[in-house]
């Protein structure tokens, strides 16, 4: 029995290993074909124009022209900076908040799966629908929050959220939160359930406070996902167009024109296809430094907390 | 169980927390309610009011005769959505099989490829994507929207399939195998059909994503009036003298009306599956 085993397992494995890769790139060859076509050919396109001038006219070599423009404009440093700003202080609300309402809709209470259902409008709706009534409620004359805040006596006037520098970038802000915060609290809750119900036991038996169990038991213990939800949120957030564009469009005065928005301006709006290439290849060359700086990162996490 | 129990006062909170997080959450639903149901004349001169003794569903009415096309918008919302869907599906499940089952060489290396896509989002490749479009015919046809949708979902798609066929144990396959089935047949018929709870998730998360982002590519590639899905449609609402707000938030509710409650069925499967998903010993 062993001596056929032996014998014949080497040859079997040998040709299931040879049709294996074969089977496999067939299996992934429609997925392949669609992002080479949609995606890696576009993005070597973008490349190549960005070392172009082109308009809807034609097109000419250019060289780094676009380039030594773009870096040579403190304007665009400003708005490389708000970008990440912009990035980090949303992504970080969003954590924040998702762990929060995650332990809450965790929690042993009667009502938990309504409330499970209730945190999801925001995530199914389109994005541009949510921006809608985010835009009706920051108005000046008849918004909701303006009228809150003189029903409170907290203001005196009416308050357009939208209208002044400072107030428009944190709305807009407060809205990107509200967009990204169901799906990250959602993915929280899950990786809260699937942590080993031993563990709070053996915690609880040893005396251990609530707090000190979600310290050191929960947080550790989902920190992958943590980790893992950062930097999609980042990665998104970092790209988030629609909410800014139907809030603001970028102003007041550049107020809130992150990087993508002003992509949008100089590569649609204006038809500048050139320049709009140079800024859409540093947005790809911020992010892909962004993220392997972040996926390094997150390895000594996950090796830090055992996890694979 | 008593390690969960929590005192009265802990749950006095509990609800209090919970009650204000979910009021962040559905405050602009709630109020783009209210303000379907006022007349635009009250809306804009009176004073801020919680209640009013003029609501009434008017808006509901006069917006399909403000926007003759709404009917359309909401329809090709759902169509686009749903072709996405469906699309995206054909070509991750054979895809995610085969990082969950199958070595073969560049296996981390192109899995790690079709993340990075993550990156770009439509935004930062929207002038060749116009010319690939165009070089395809596809500008201002339902395709416009329906391709670039699928390419942008697909790498999130084989991500979450992938682990929910890591799950299903080989011995099943194996066993078709010995049988002579061939592999194909063995996808088909043992792989999919124990996979469906892991499908209706990965389904319902990749039609979110696709109903939820249609705008930008709605605004740049199609100028279709019959073609353009809600998000771009209700801006018809918004004039350049006047907005009229009660209509456009009553369209915009009866727009979402439709896939909310689909989704209200559907739910339940997806938060078992993120959940399953996150247990993955």
């Amino acid at each position: 029995m062993t001596l056929v085993a032996e014998s014949a397992a080497p040859e079997r494995m040998q040709r299931r290993e040879l049709s294996d890769r074969a089977f496999a790139w067939l299996l992934i060859a429609p997925a392949l074909m669609f992002i080479a076509v949609i995606v890696v050919w576009p993005l070597l396109e973008t490349i190549r124009l960005s070392f172009t001038d082109a308009t809807l006219g034609g097109e000419n070599w250019v060289g780094t022209q676009n380039y030594a423009a773009l870096f040579a404009d403190p304007k665009f440093w400003q708005i490389v900076g708000r970008t990440f700003y912009w990035m980090v202080l949303a992504v970080s609300l969003k954590l924040v908040v998702g762990l929060i309402g995650a332990t809450l809709l965790n929690a042993a209470i009667p009502g938990k799966a309504l409330f499970r259902v209730l945190v999801m409008p925001p995530w199914v709706i389109p994005i541009a629908i949510g921006c809608i009534g985010w835009k009706w409620m920051y108005n000046g004359y008849f918004g909701l929050i303006s009228g809150l805040l003189q029903e409170f006596g907290l203001v005196q006037d009416r308050v357009a959220l939208l209208a002044t520098k400072t107030s428009a970038f944190y709305s807009a802000i407060v809205t990107d939160v509200w967009v990204g915060t169901p799906m990250v609290t959602l993915f929280f809750l899950a990786a809260m359930q699937g942590v080993s119900k031993d563990l709070y036991e053996a915690a609880w038996v040893d005396g251990a406070s609530r707090w000190y169990r979600f310290r050191r038991i929960t947080i550790p213990q989902i920190m992958p996902v943590i980790v893992s939800m950062a930097l999609l949120s980042a990665i998104w957030t970092f790209n988030s167009f629609e909410i800014i564009w139907i809030l603001t469009e970028g102003g007041p005065r550049g107020a809130t024109t992150t990087l993508i928005i002003d992509t949008y301006k100089v590569a649609i709006s204006a038809q500048r296809f050139g320049e709009g290439a140079a800024r859409a290849v540093v947005i790809v060359v911020l992010l892909a430094t962004f993220s392997l700086f972040y996926l390094w990162f997150l390895n000594r996490v996950n090796r830090h907390y055992g996890a694979k | 169980m008593q390690i969960d129990r929590l005192s009265f006062l802990q749950k006095i909170g509990v609800y209090a927390a919970t009650f204000l997080f979910l009021l962040f959450i559905l405050m602009p639903f709630i109020e783009m309610i209210r303000v379907s149901l006022r007349p635009m004349s009250h809306l804009m001169t009176a004073e801020f009011s919680w209640w009013s003794e003029d609501f009434s569903l008017q808006a509901y009415r006069d917006m399909w005769k403000t926007v003759p096309l709404l009917g359309r918008y909401i329809f090709n919302s759902i169509f686009v959505a749903s072709a996405v869907t469906v699309i995206t599906m054909i070509v991750v499940i054979p895809a995610a099989y085969a990082y969950a089952r199958l070595d073969f060489p560049f296996k981390a290396l192109s899995l790690g490829g079709f993340l990075a896509v993550n990156m770009f989002t439509g935004a930062v490749l929207l002038i060749p994507l116009y010319r690939v479009l165009r070089t395809l015919s596809m500008l201002n046809t339902y395709w416009a929207m329906i391709i670039p949708g699928v390419a942008f979902l697909i790498p999130t798609g084989i991500w979450l399939l992938r682990s929910y066929l890591e799950k299903i144990p080989r011995e099943l396959e194996e066993a078709a195998f010995v049988d002579g089935a061939s592999r194909l047949y063995t996808l088909r018929r043992v792989v999919i059909p124990l996979a469906v709870p892991g499908l209706i998730v990965v389904g319902t998360a990749v039609y979110i994503g696709a109903y939820a982002q249609q705008f930008l590519f709605a605004i740049t590639f199609n100028n279709v009036r019959e073609i353009q899905p809600l998000p771009a449609g209700l801006f018809e609402f918004v004039g350049y003298q006047d907005t009229t707000w009660n209509e456009l938030m009553a369209a915009a509710l009866t727009g979402i009306t439709p896939v909310m409650i689909v989704f209200l069925f559907l739910q339940k499967f997806l938060v078992a599956g993120l959940t399953a998903g996150a247990v993955k010993e």
